[in-house]
């Protein structure tokens, strides 16, 4: 790991500051992508912003329309939130298929949406769920936050404070697990919003995208069969060592298949 | 009378250390004025060193050195030898280039040893890597062994300008053509083994210390023999003298192979040490392991198998192409020729078989002997031939097997072995029977009803352990006796401290080794010790591989026991006045044949110590003995797997939900430590089945499957509990009726899996690991066909 | 750059000045020489490392040791009793044989705690998904999953 200054703020206002100070700040939550990579020497930020010691960028809170999630809470205290288990099951489901339990005691919804991976799962719940991304700036549409592969619309000293999600009728959230990284490889967040239904791809492609097809079909008739023959253009999707563009378009099928059924339980 | 230790599954002594973070592995050796390596790698799979400029680096703080090739050619360090060498079809022997242990003018792959920097802590000596400046001129590069020996291939080494580093031959050509020719029915396959990486959860780790005192050096080293590696390091690459080099294996966190070579990295830093005067450490991160451990299989196999119209083997016939990656490491050439075509009979009958090998040089990391080291490979060939065949026939491909197998003992195979003893049957029935194969059917119907595709596909596998008779591994090219050695060491007191040449990562040696020597003695296990990896303690070994600690390393135990106990008798005749030849021995007590005179063997260990009233005439005081041991023969472990799979047809995902394993392992000390082994085995088995691939980018040779994000090695969840079993045919030819049961579960699951899958999905082959989007397609394809 | 930092180590007050890059497993292994926490791979897979912060299971292989700045850490030398009596978690490894090369054990013992603790009577499904985040090569897990069935069973039923 490359030397860096650490800085530990213990307010919002400091944070921001401190992230826009340095040549290359980089704000550190969880640090379970962030920390890896700076290992790997594949990041070397100048300076480091821990947000660990800011208390109001932690908590849950539920007003049975919305679930309101503070950019530092932990996967594992939505996983396990009697809050967000009541009012959207398939977010609390969601989070508990995060890497694995140790990262999930560490890992942040914050640090997890800064940094859009790919392949990571919250990103779907974002944009299945049409949920807020609050910053210490403004609020942003999950439809206008996602830019691209680890790109987002938060611009320098922008912080997530927190999430907002809109409670839905019901959803669900599949996960075909890379079997060596436990990324997803494709995860599908359904959810049937009562106005319409939302389709979210993850892992698929450079980023969590909607699926328009599945989405019309679904609002059209909620159903497995509905989206069993809509098929996933391979075009501009992921192809690695674990799986083609073309195995991965033939995953999200069935994956959003297994959403549905699951979201109808 | 205690009850007896040999047989019991008791609790291991070593767990304690481990279970409270009390074990002391190499990484956790600190030394006094500790200094730190870091290894510059290349980052090119073939490229011309132009230049390398160490003045940056240097001048970064906290650095003491930099060494490069260059420096330890001036030093006059050799190059890390290849302790087996085998002889081609064209009688001559193979291609042997130079391996420097850091590169001198060209790198070979991703991975190679381009200098070493070292500096007062490891980020210090980390930044500093990353201001050497290497001047590369890259070179194509390839990494398929069967491309590589193609015209116009780059080219690794001058010696070797097709590549090829031997060709190799083992059988009957002619019997075995002959044989073809008059087949009822030749079943072929063509596949890949693919291409491992062993994955030890510890990384290797080296820390050598020099000391001015005496002009001696301390290697605390991750390896599975510690004398091996003194031996080599001395005579062929430092030319210091061996008693001014203690090699230290303490703990170290598995090998499956990867642990037993001398690597450049060792060899560093104890000529770094010197240099220094302190100490220098280096601890592998582990995606320096993936690029740098040495790997294992990949093989590329063409093989057939003729048969008469009932279903008899007549002959096989195999053409492999083994990948030996871009240097030759310490064991690589005998993997794929000693400890794999000989391996080929299998269980069956087969009476002619013919097998050549070609070893390739591409620019990936060496190939070594990884957990099963040619066996599995071997093992892979015969059982899908065998359950291929069965298919090919119409056979059940359990009856398949029983028309071939070996029922007669001794048995002269066609490749070089003679089986000793065993019982294909027995380990067939029963594992049938446990796996209940009657009930499949039922089975798979039921898995239809809910959409999953169900399959059961069979191993019978055999293999070669307690490697090696010295003579034979001697003129098959072993640079080296493969003997073990064992001290017993009674103290005053009747306790007992053991020193054996093997070595123990996690097989458990204090536990069994000592149920061996307390159960002779008739003492509590807690009164026996055994010492193991120091060179400085232990007097020789050859370490631990192979499968060969019980065979060889117990059987050396047991010849000391053996002296013990002969000198016991003759204390104790002295101490009862009575004649020699009238002493008889039991669990630790002397009596005088039909008498009630009787001493116990601390009352001899004692009387031996402090010899007041002892036959110093006849007789040294002290009771300390030490054996070597040779065995006459390898032993053959063998086994039974079923396993029975359930293929989700939308995905592709293949679950493993019952794998039955009955292995004959002769003679069982612990156990409780056997199924542990099977387990781990059977799992890493599954792993090269199902999702372990190392790949190599074919154009690039980067190395793509890097780290476990992307290399996959099985989870808890991957795997089923497991159902075992055991029959015995104890070894005839070693005392204990051991045969050693470290690798079974990786020889034999592999083809079990595949089969499995081939039987669910109904085809003839698919490729290894049968990852989901392999299946996946397999399935997609049929469904095109159909 | 230099950092202070403070924490609760196995119950003792620790405090030292180190590199801000200081990981906390460098800072238990290095710094306080507790080296039976382990590091076995560079990417947060094999969970060798893990220790309990503040009562939870973490990879202090990611995370830096500033980030547990005045957090109780357990590590697996803070387990067993002071008088050397094993925790019911260690004597089911130690029973059941859950345990091979004993590298990636510490690990596997504090998941398995952490684990236990929170969900007595946890299937054997449930027990072989809550090690994802711990790999074994030696014991292919039958026997860790054995033993921490056992060893929840007896933290239950001291509790």
């Amino acid at each position: 790991m490359h030397a860096f200054e650490y800085h530990r703020p213990s307010s919002l206002a400091d944070a921001s500051k401190l992230a826009t100070k340095g040549a290359d700040a980089k704000l550190l939550a969880g640090g379970q992508s962030l920390v890896q990579t700076m290992k790997l020497r594949l990041s070397a930020p100048s300076d480091l912003v821990d947000l660990n010691a800011i208390g109001e960028l932690r908590g849950i809170k539920s007003d049975g329309k919305t679930v309101t999630i503070g950019a530092m809470t932990r996967h594992a205290e939505v996983a396990s939130s009697a809050d967000v288990k009541k009012a959207i099951p398939a977010l609390a489901a969601l989070a508990s298929m995060i890497g694995d339990r140790q990262v999930r005691h560490q890992g942040t919804i914050g640090g997890s949406l800064a940094n859009n991976d790919p392949a990571a799962d919250y990103p779907a719940a974002v944009l299945g769920l049409g949920a807020t991304v609050v910053t210490n700036k403004r609020r942003i549409e999950a439809d206008k936050f996602f830019k691209g592969m680890f790109e987002t619309a938060l611009e320098g000293g922008e912080i997530i404070t927190q999430v907002s999600f809109p409670v839905p009728k019901r959803a669900a959230y599949t996960k075909f697990k890379n079997p060596a990284s436990r990324f997803a490889i494709v995860g599908v967040f359904v959810a049937d919003t009562g106005s319409g239904v939302r389709v979210a791809v993850t892992g698929a492609g450079p980023s969590v995208f909607r699926q328009g097809d599945m989405e019309k079909a679904l609002s059209a008739r909620f159903d497995p069969a509905s989206v069993a023959s809509v098929k996933q253009k391979a075009d501009g999707l992921n192809s690695d060592l674990h799986a083609s563009a073309e195995y991965r378009a033939h995953l999200v099928t069935v994956m959003a298949k297994r959403a549905v059924e699951a979201a109808m339980k | 009378m205690a009850t007896p230790l040999i047989g019991a599954r008791v609790e291991r002594k070593e767990d304690y250390r481990f279970l409270t973070g009390a074990g002391q592995y190499t990484d956790d050796v600190a030394l006094p004025r500790q200094t730190y390596a870091v290894f510059v790698r290349s980052p090119h799979a073939h490229a011309k060193i132009k230049s390398i400029k160490k003045d940056e680096a240097l001048k970064a703080p906290g650095v003491l050195a930099v060494y490069t090739g260059e420096d330890l050619a001036a030093a006059k360090v050799g190059g890390l030898p290849c302790g087996w060498l085998i002889t081609g079809t064209d009688g001559q022997p193979m291609k042997e280039p130079p391996h420097p242990p850091l590169a001198q003018g060209k790198v070979r792959y991703v991975g190679d040893h381009v200098a070493v920097v070292i500096a007062e802590s490891q980020s210090a000596a980390r930044d500093a890597a990353d201001l050497v400046q290497v001047d590369y001129e890259p070179l194509p590069a390839v990494v398929d062994a069967s491309k590589a020996t193609q015209k116009g291939a780059p080219v690794l080494h001058d010696i070797a300008p097709d590549n090829k580093c031997y060709t190799w031959a083992l059988g009957d050509k002619a019997a075995v053509d002959a044989a073809f020719a008059k087949a009822a029915h030749v079943t072929k396959l063509d596949f890949i083994n693919n291409r491992l990486i062993p994955n030890a959860i510890e990384p290797r780790a080296a820390n050598a210390t020099y000391s001015r005192a005496d002009d001696s050096y301390t290697l605390y080293v991750a390896s599975q023999n510690p004398h091996v590696e003194r031996l080599l390091m001395t005579a062929f690459v430092l030319g210091l003298p061996e008693h001014k080099v203690r090699v230290v294996a303490p703990d170290v966190g598995g090998g499956f192979g990867s642990k037993i070579y001398l690597y450049a990295e060792d060899v560093a830093v104890t000529w770094a040490s010197r240099q220094l005067g302190r100490p220098v450490k280096w601890t592998a991160e582990r995606s320096e392991s993936f690029v740098s451990d040495a790997h294992g299989r990949d093989h590329h196999t063409v093989a057939e198998m003729a048969m008469d119209r009932d279903g008899k083997f007549l002959a096989m016939r195999v053409h492999t192409t083994a990948n030996l990656g871009a240097y030759l490491s310490t064991f690589a050439t005998c993997i794929p020729t000693i400890l794999y075509a000989t391996l080929l009979a299998g269980q069956y009958t087969t009476p002619a078989i013919y097998c050549e090998v070609t070893a390739v040089f591409t620019n990936t990391a060496p190939v070594d002997a990884y957990r099963g080291a040619g066996r599995p490979e071997a093992t892979y060939v015969v059982e899908r031939l065998v359950e291929t065949a069965a298919r090919d026939m119409k056979l059940d491909p359990a009856e398949i097997r029983r028309r071939n197998f070996i029922r007669t003992f001794p048995y002269q195979t066609p490749v070089a072995l003679m089986y000793d003893t065993g019982n294909y049957d027995a380990t067939l029935d029963a594992a049938m029977k446990m796996a209940d194969v009657a009930g499949f059917p039922k089975r798979k119907e039921e898995a239809a009803k809910r959409g999953k595709l169900r399959g059961l596909g069979y191993t019978c596998y055999i293999e070669a352990c307690g490697i090696a008779p010295s003579n034979i591994a001697g003129a098959l090219g072993a640079r080296a006796g493969l003997f073990e050695a064992g001290e017993i060491r009674m103290h005053p007191t009747g306790s007992v401290t053991v020193f054996t040449g093997s070595h123990s990562h996690g097989q458990g040696h204090e536990t069994t080794f000592a149920q061996v020597v307390a159960d002779r003695l008739g003492l509590p296990i807690e009164s026996v010790d055994i010492v193991h990896g120091d060179t400085s303690k232990v007097l020789f070994g050859m370490g631990t591989y192979g499968s060969r600690s019980i065979a060889v390393g117990g059987t050396a135990i047991v010849k000391a026991l053996d002296k013990i106990v002969a000198k016991g008798k003759k204390i104790a005749a002295h101490l009862m006045e009575a004649a020699e030849t009238d002493i008889e021995f039991d669990r630790g007590v002397f009596k005088v044949a039909g008498t009630d005179k009787q001493k116990t063997i601390g009352e001899v260990a004692f009387a031996a110590y402090v010899p007041h009233n002892y036959p110093l005439d006849k007789l040294e005081p002290g009771l300390n003995e030490n054996a070597f041991y040779d065995p006459t023969n390898f032993t053959f472990p063998a086994g039974s797997y079923v396993c029975e799979v359930e293929i989700d047809p939308d995905t592709g995902v293949t679950k493993v939900v019952k794998f039955t394993a009955v292995d004959d392992f002769g003679k069982i000390i612990n156990p409780m430590i056997v199924e542990g082994q099977v387990h781990g085995g059977l799992t890493q088995g599954i792993g090269q089945a199902l999702t372990e691939n190392c790949r190599y980018d074919p154009e690039t040779g980067q190395l793509l499957s890097g780290s476990f994000t992307d290399y996959c090695i099985p989870r808890a969840d991957d795997v089923p509990s497991y159902q075992l079993d055991t029959r015995e045919t104890p070894c005839t030819h070693n005392p204990l009726g051991v045969k050693g049961c470290g690798e079974a579960g990786a020889i034999g699951a592999p083809a079990a899996v595949i089969n499995a899958i081939t039987d669910a999905l109904g085809v003839r082959d698919l490729p290894m690991p049968a990852t989901a989007e392999t299946v996946w397609k397999v399935i997609r394809a049929n469904r095109k066909a159909a | 750059m230099a950092v202070k930092i403070s924490m609760k180590v196995n119950g003792k007050p620790v405090s030292a000045e180190v590199e801000a890059r200081t990981l906390l497993v460098t800072f238990i292994r290095e710094h306080l020489r507790l080296t039976g926490t382990h590091v076995g791979c560079d990417t947060a897979q094999c969970g060798a490392c893990t220790v309990h912060m503040n009562g939870k299971a973490v990879k202090s292989c990611s995370m830096l040791a500033m980030q547990a700045e005045g957090a109780e850490i357990v590590t697996i030398e803070g387990v067993a009793k002071a008088d050397g009596t094993l925790h019911p978690m260690q004597a089911a490894f130690k029973e059941h044989h859950g345990l091979q090369c004993g590298f990636c054990t510490p690990g596997m013992v504090m998941n398995a705690i952490d684990f236990a603790g929170k969900h007595p009577g946890a299937s054997e499904q449930e027990v072989r998904e809550s090690l994802e985040g711990n790999l074994c090569r030696c014991t292919g897990y039958h026997n860790i999953v054995k033993a921490i069935m056992a060893g929840s069973r007896t933290m239950a039923a001291s509790k």
